[in-house]
């Protein structure tokens, strides 16, 4: 008894069995999703899936969600994700570490407000500025001959565009907290602002990218109303093709939590890739101390 | 042929001037060590010669060449900075190789003076290791490879080993002494320590509120400081100082601080007749302040009545906090001195080392 109060009262311990039940509650919806995926549809509607989680050996499994959503297109949504996510990631990524840099290390004319004007971008919503950015686009395809809607390359340009208030502003809070003696040192070295950049700024600011990585590609391959409202139903994207799954009246479910459990693999590769950039401390012994 | 010139330099900062108009300049091979306290605009003024601030009004010269805007890459300089700057993601190798590689110098070239320069600086072993696995004086030593590597006209070191332990500290400056007859190189040194001032500088440059007050070699700056706060500043402890009056007292003139009189020797009183009946400051280093009974032969001791504040030993010598009237003052005697706290005595003024300053102007009289 003693014994056990004294362990309990160890702080380790205790925030150890804090993380259990947050990872266990967390990872219980994902659980019954994978599950109900793969309970036979006649079983899924008569029992909640925890009674397969209790009773695995009685339990029939099978396949038949994942072949329908696979048949249904699923893959080529996946390719289609993929296609959208991977440069509406990149893009970003690239233009604001390159306005962070100016805005951390130049100095220009009306800087301040430039970058007062740029945070305050970020409290307009989305939504509603959908429809006016996709006449503009639709005007200038037609004045240019350049067909954008419909592409992926328009999804890139939205989601670029609306990322970058909040990426500018992350990456120059970041950069803001690199030692400026580096790029003087740097300067006297004999690096412009483009080698300074490429060689110093942006492999120490790998954790600030990488989380804004990580942030930027799960908005992206979790979105749903600009893939709708601008790449359309040519080329589908995942979570366009789970919502046609479902049906019209919400009866292909089984098949959604199928089609639901391909979309969420690579995310997770993608955070467990990138998760060790969140706990390392790059900067660590460059200046004093 | 590498000199630099600073000419009329002026740096302002919005309404404050950083750097006041400043003169001088350093010839090729020298160490110039700028020194003062700290937000005196010693840092800002090495800061120009690098590129790194731009300069209000003035002119800066390396060689014959004015560098007012011309990039700091282009100036062919190496600095050192008081953080070290090492980048952090380079290995030590390639931290000293960063700027020869930007030069495009081959690869060849750059181990060979990578190599030699760690081999100078004795951290051949650390070459492959990344700048968090350093010490502070291995860092510092990285430093200072980094700039040994560009082979520059002009080093700048800005406070490089203040961040290191006193021990550390006292082998580096040799170090880095060694390193300036090494290379034979200009060096231009920033800190506000006077001690690494005195003991590495072919010359020093006495810098406070953006002014320069003095520059000469370290012996002259210590013997004739040209005005009250270089006389305060350079020493350690500092000069003795005595607001006082000149008097003309028969055919000698004194020194009279209202507490003691002390006459000036006849050889030494010709430039101050003019002064006499103005007031000044009486300036005596504490070395030149004598136990009676350990005075030495020689010199031109005058007695000053005085009570033993406090005393501290110091093995080689010991130093005497002593009173007269309203004036503290130090003394640094010889360590068989017998003088207790509490004690009345007196003690000789060595008058052949003494300063003695305009009050209004603090400039020396001479």
């Amino acid at each position: 008894m003693n014994r056990i109060t004294h362990i309990l009262r160890d702080q380790k311990l205790g925030s150890a069995l804090g993380m259990l039940v947050l990872v266990v509650l967390w990872s219980m919806p994902t659980l019954g999703l994978l599950i109900t995926s793969l309970r036979p549809s006649s079983v899924a509607e008569i029992s909640p899936w925890w009674e397969a989680l209790f009773n695995p050996l009685s339990t029939v499994w099978t396949l038949d969600a994942y072949q329908n959503s696979l048949d249904s297109g699923m893959l080529a949504s996946l390719i289609n994700t993929i296609a959208v996510t991977v440069p509406a990631t990149i893009l970003p990524l690239m233009i604001a570490a390159n306005a962070a840099y100016a805005f951390t290390f130049l100095n220009f004319k009306g800087k301040e407000f430039f970058f007062a004007m740029l945070v305050a971008l970020m409290v307009i919503p989305l939504q509603s500025s959908l429809i006016p950015v996709l006449r503009g686009m639709v005007a200038f395809q037609k004045a240019f001959h350049i067909p954008l809607t419909g592409t992926y390359a328009s999804a890139w340009v939205v989601h670029s565009a609306f990322a970058m208030p909040l990426a500018i502003y992350i990456f120059r809070n970041y950069m803001m907290t690199l030692p400026k003696e580096l790029i003087e040192a740097a300067r006297v070295d004999g690096a412009s602002n483009y080698q300074i950049f490429w060689q110093l700024i942006l492999p120490m600011s790998v954790p600030a990218l990488a989380s804004f990585a990580i942030f930027q590609f799960l908005w992206v391959w979790n979105d749903y109303l600009i893939a709708f409202v601008f790449v359309g139903e040519q080329k589908a994207v995942m979570t366009y093709r789970l919502l046609r799954l479902l049906g019209q009246y919400g009866q292909g479910w089984r098949d959604v939590a199928a089609g639901s459990f391909i979309s969420l693999i690579i995310p997770l590769l993608v955070f467990f890739g990138l998760q060790r950039y969140f706990v390392r401390g790059l900067l660590a012994g460059s200046v004093k101390g | 042929m590498t000199s630099v010139t600073y000419e009329n330099v002026v740096k302002k900062f919005g309404e404050m001037t950083a750097v006041d108009n400043i003169n001088f300049h350093v010839d090729d091979k020298e160490f110039l060590v700028l020194v003062g306290p700290s937000g005196c605009g010693k840092t800002t003024a090495l800061r120009l010669l690098a590129g790194l601030e731009e300069i209000s009004s003035g002119e800066i010269k390396i060689g014959d060449r004015v560098v007012n805007d011309v990039a700091p890459k282009d100036r062919d300089i190496a600095m050192v900075f008081q953080s070290y700057a090492l980048y952090p993601h380079l290995s030590v190798y390639d931290n000293m190789a960063f700027g020869l590689k930007l030069r495009k110098v081959n690869k060849d070239e750059i181990k060979r003076r990578v190599t030699e320069a760690a081999d100078v600086l004795g951290i051949t072993d650390l070459l492959q290791r990344k700048p968090r696995q350093l010490s502070g004086g291995q860092r510092q030593r990285v430093a200072v490879g980094r700039a040994i590597v560009r082979e520059p006209k002009v080093f700048l070191f800005d406070e490089p080993l203040s961040n290191l332990d006193a021990k550390l500290r006292v082998q580096m400056r040799a170090e880095i002494s060694k390193l300036h007859q090494r290379l034979q190189t200009t060096f231009i040194y920033v800190t506000h320590d006077q001690t690494e001032a005195m003991t590495m500088a072919t010359r020093i440059a006495v810098i406070n509120k953006g002014k320069l007050q003095q520059i000469d070699t370290p012996q002259n700056l210590y013997d004739h400081p040209g005005n009250l706060f270089v006389a305060g500043f350079i020493g350690s402890p500092a000069m003795n100082f005595f607001p006082g009056k000149l008097r003309k007292d028969g055919d000698k003139i004194v020194v009279d601080t209202g507490d003691f009189v002390v006459p000036i020797p006849a050889a030494k009183a010709a430039p101050y007749k003019p002064h006499t009946d103005k007031d000044i400051i009486f300036g005596i280093r504490p070395e030149n302040i004598h136990d009676a009974d350990f005075v030495p032969p020689n010199i031109d001791a005058e007695k000053v009545a005085v009570k033993v504040d406090v005393t501290e030993l110091m093995g080689n010598e010991i130093f005497l906090y002593l009173v007269s009237g309203k004036n503290t003052f130090v003394a640094r005697v010889d360590p068989r001195s017998k003088l207790r706290v509490g004690q009345q005595a007196q003690v000789m003024f060595d008058m052949d080392n003494f300063h003695i300053f305009d009050a209004s102007t603090e400039e020396a009289i001479r």
